[in-house]
């Protein structure tokens, strides 16, 4: 167990150190796009009964910046230990591909949930927030962060060059969390993007992490919490299978 | 043991029929021209590669089968001056230990300091040191679990004259503290007189695996340098 903890601390302390690149500035960002997209939409679009369209913005902005940095910590930093070479020290070390996984999955919850929670913290200063499921928000969080740390080890895994990385980053990622109704309710869009929204998992991590605000989401909360569930055992099975067989780390 | 890279015909034959055994508290050169296999065959040991045929086992463990106790059995001193550049070097030495299992470590990492020279370093980041001294915390990073089995990959690979030597008292020192050393280099006149045995390596097969006295005796009047070029040459 200890050489699992000291993984998961040393993963832990390697973002703390630069928490202004990995803590601060994504809460910035994220702030930005609320200050932003309340000033030209808010008035404009109302999305639930009784819910500012800024109110309304908050969660999936938070959820967004938790999977993007969920995702960033264990993709990046396993990445990077391979181009320097540094992921010997780990890989000499007796410590099973499943404490590896767990390490830098838990790392990445850490640092996702660091941002959502400062994100959220700043937001409430100035846009109104109602709490209606506490319990849904945490399961949310938890799941979500999750799955994003995991996707982020696969990636890590696979990628042997920064620009692999970017390339997952943009193109999966990014338009993922975008798509995923942080900025809208899928209700405003037409049928046929309704559905290709349906089978983007983030989709309902967005929406289900709303309902525990709101009390209110386009999809049954359950239901969205088995979706998410079912996509982190995928991709954590995946991750696992792809440490045991050493891929691009035990040659 | 087997061990190929790539497929078809560009298939690099990295280890080919390698069988070898080294014995406990050894001091046991692995000599050969670039692109013998010496790096393959310790990543075989260590767990960094996977033979395609084949077993290996430190003291016994087999590196697969029994990871966990053949890893705590053995410290590598890889070749690549590898560094996190997110910590010091007590952190790193502390990291190292915790990867092990062990959670208090400072006694022992003060002592390996001590030795390395690291002392007046322990609290730099391992950016501002120069290259031979990453090379000793790679040396302290190896050393922290207390391994039986030492296996130096061209430890002093850059390192200047002085460090060298501290570096081989340090080594031979715990060589006769009882801990079995393996070591590759490219310095013929260094395993001539640190290794008793000596294992020659030439594209991925073994060519000599004598005492290092019997070598020298097989080819009267020649260093180890003239030895290796014999046996590792192209024309042989």
């Amino acid at each position: 167990m200890t050489g699992f903890r000291t993984l998961l601390a040393k993963e832990v302390l390697r973002f703390w150190k630069v928490s202004v690149q990995t803590v601060a500035a994504p809460v910035l960002t994220a702030l930005l796009y609320l200050v932003v997209f309340a000033q030209a939409l808010e008035g404009r679009m109302q999305v639930y009964e009784g819910v500012q369209y800024t109110s309304f913005l908050v969660p999936g902005l938070v959820m967004m910046s938790v999977l993007q940095n969920a995702f960033a910590n264990s993709s990046s930093s396993l990445t990077q230990s391979k181009i320097t070479g540094n992921i010997v020290f780990v890989l000499l070390a007796p410590i099973s591909y499943r404490e590896f996984f767990a390490a830098y999955v838990l790392a990445s919850m850490v640092r996702g949930l660091a941002v959502g929670v400062a994100t959220l913290l700043f937001a409430v200063w100035f846009v109104e927030l109602r709490l209606a499921h506490p319990l849904w928000v945490l399961a949310f969080g938890l799941l979500a962060s999750a799955l994003a740390g995991a996707l982020g080890v696969v990636a890590g895994v696979v990628s042997e060059k920064i620009d692999q990385l970017a390339a997952f980053q943009n193109f999966v990622i990014m338009p993922l969390t975008f798509l995923s109704g942080v900025f809208y309710s899928l209700h405003s869009l037409p049928a046929f993007w309704r559905g290709l929204s349906h089978a983007n998992p983030f989709f309902y991590m967005v929406d289900g992490f709303r309902y525990g605000f709101f009390g209110a989401s386009d999809f049954a909360p359950t239901a969205s919490l088995a979706v998410v569930a079912a996509s982190f055992f995928v991709i954590s099975f995946a991750s696992l299978w792809l440490l045991r067989s050493g891929y691009r780390l035990r040659h | 043991m087997e061990k190929h890279y790539g497929k078809g015909s560009g298939r690099l034959r990295a280890l080919d029929g390698v069988t070898l055994s080294v014995a406990e508290g050894e001091f046991f050169g692995l000599l050969g021209p670039n692109g013998a296999g010496k790096t393959t065959l310790i990543n075989v040991i260590a767990g960094l590669a996977r033979a395609d045929a084949g077993t290996a086992s430190v003291l016994g463990a087999d590196v697969t089968r029994e990871y966990r106790r053949a890893r705590q059995l053995l410290g590598v001193v890889p070749q690549e001056l590898v560094f996190d550049p997110f910590f010091t070097v007590r952190e790193t030495l502390r990291l190292q230990s915790g990867y092990f299992g062990i959670a208090r470590n400072d006694a022992w990492i003060d002592e390996v300091m001590h030795h390395l020279d690291l002392t007046a370093r322990a609290d730099s980041n391992m950016r501002a040191l120069s290259g031979g001294m990453k090379r000793r915390v790679l040396v302290a990073q190896a050393l922290v679990h207390k391994p039986p089995v030492i296996v130096l990959d061209e430890p002093t690979a850059g390192v200047d004259v002085e460090l060298r030597q501290g570096l081989w008292q340090f080594v031979k020192r715990l060589n006769r503290d009882g801990h079995t050393i393996v070591l590759t280099t490219h310095y013929l006149e260094e395993a001539e007189s640190h290794c008793r045995r000596i294992a020659m390596l030439k594209a991925g097969r073994i060519v000599a695996l004598e005492t290092t006295a019997s070598l020298l005796q097989r080819f009267p009047g020649a260093d180890l340098e003239e030895v290796f070029l014999r046996l590792t040459g192209k024309a042989s």
